[in-house]
């Protein structure tokens, strides 16, 4: 196996650690579009939690920009204007479907629920469909 | 608050996995999702990580009766396929392609302090608003 295969593995494991001590100390699942999506609705006692972890996302980008600037390293060159359509795309899309990479792809998955497993096959899918259709379109190169 | 100074420190560590696995490198999430050009398979490992650390610790969690700081679990328990999950997943799959970020990496990329993951962020957060703004008009219509 590769460096990068391992980092890969090895920062799954992490992220399966912290979604297990959610579930563990919270009972929650570490869905992060539903988690921000309900920053934006507040609700009496739920919104410290969201904003709480929210920061300690952009805490833990802090220390990663401190000791290793090289992972948020962006090599895309797509416009500011595919990056704006795409975040719209990403937002609207997670909360119609209610959940991104982490609630479905890693909770859903783990705990096999049909909804997740379906979701997680869809947007994979739709991804690699897009990614093709993106480089012949020449918005991806 | 205990329950929120939890959240917090798994976010953070949340967001260490993810700077480690590579899915806050844009090129690599679409090389990932290049099936049909050059492959970059090392994200499998991602979810095959998570997934299998999960899949043990979720059933082990789930035997107590009660998480340690909330008096019950807020585990989803719906089943049903619906058209909104559907579409939704699909029209997620093309903004990821679009821009190689989830939500989860373009939230830690805000840390980076370039101007990409802020303006998928903001874009983000409108995105979700209009959702529910659509959702509400169709509602009010039915």
């Amino acid at each position: 196996m590769n460096q990068e295969w391992i980092n890969a593995l090895l920062g799954g494991v992490l992220i399966g650690v912290s979604v297990s001590l959610m579930l563990y100390w919270n009972g929650r699942v570490t869905g992060i579009s539903g988690i921000i999506n309900g920053v934006l609705t507040p609700a009496k006692g739920d919104t410290l939690w969201r904003a709480l972890f929210a920061a300690g996302l952009v805490l833990g980008g802090l220390v990663l920009q401190a000791l290793k600037p090289e992972v948020f390293a962006n090599t895309l060159n797509s416009p500011a204007a595919s990056v704006a359509v795409a975040g719209l795309l990403v937002g609207f899309g997670t909360v119609m479907g209610s959940g991104c990479t982490s609630g479905h792809g890693v909770c859903g998955m783990s705990r096999l629920s049909p909804r997740s497993i379906v979701a997680t096959v869809i947007f994979i899918g739709a991804g690699m469909l897009s990614v093709a259709l993106f480089k012949f379109m020449g918005v991806l190169s | 608050m205990k329950n929120a100074l939890a959240s917090f420190a798994v976010g953070f560590i949340f967001a260490l996995g993810l700077g480690l696995s590579g899915m806050t490198q844009p090129a690599k999430v679409v090389g990932f999702l290049d099936v049909f050009g050059s492959w970059d398979p090392s994200l499998v490992f991602v979810m095959a990580g998570g997934v299998l650390v999960h899949f043990v610790t979720y059933r082990l969690i789930r035997k107590r009766t009660s998480p340690l700081f909330s008096a019950q679990w807020h585990v989803p328990t719906k089943k049903e396929i619906t058209p909104a999950l559907v579409l939704g997943s699909f029209i997620f799959g093309v903004g990821w392609a679009l821009a190689g970020y989830c939500p989860g990496p373009a939230v830690t990329s805000l840390a980076s302090f370039s101007a990409k993951p802020a303006i998928f962020v903001a874009a983000m957060l409108v995105g979700m608003m209009l959702f529910k703004q659509a959702d509400k008009f169709l509602q009010m219509r039915r």
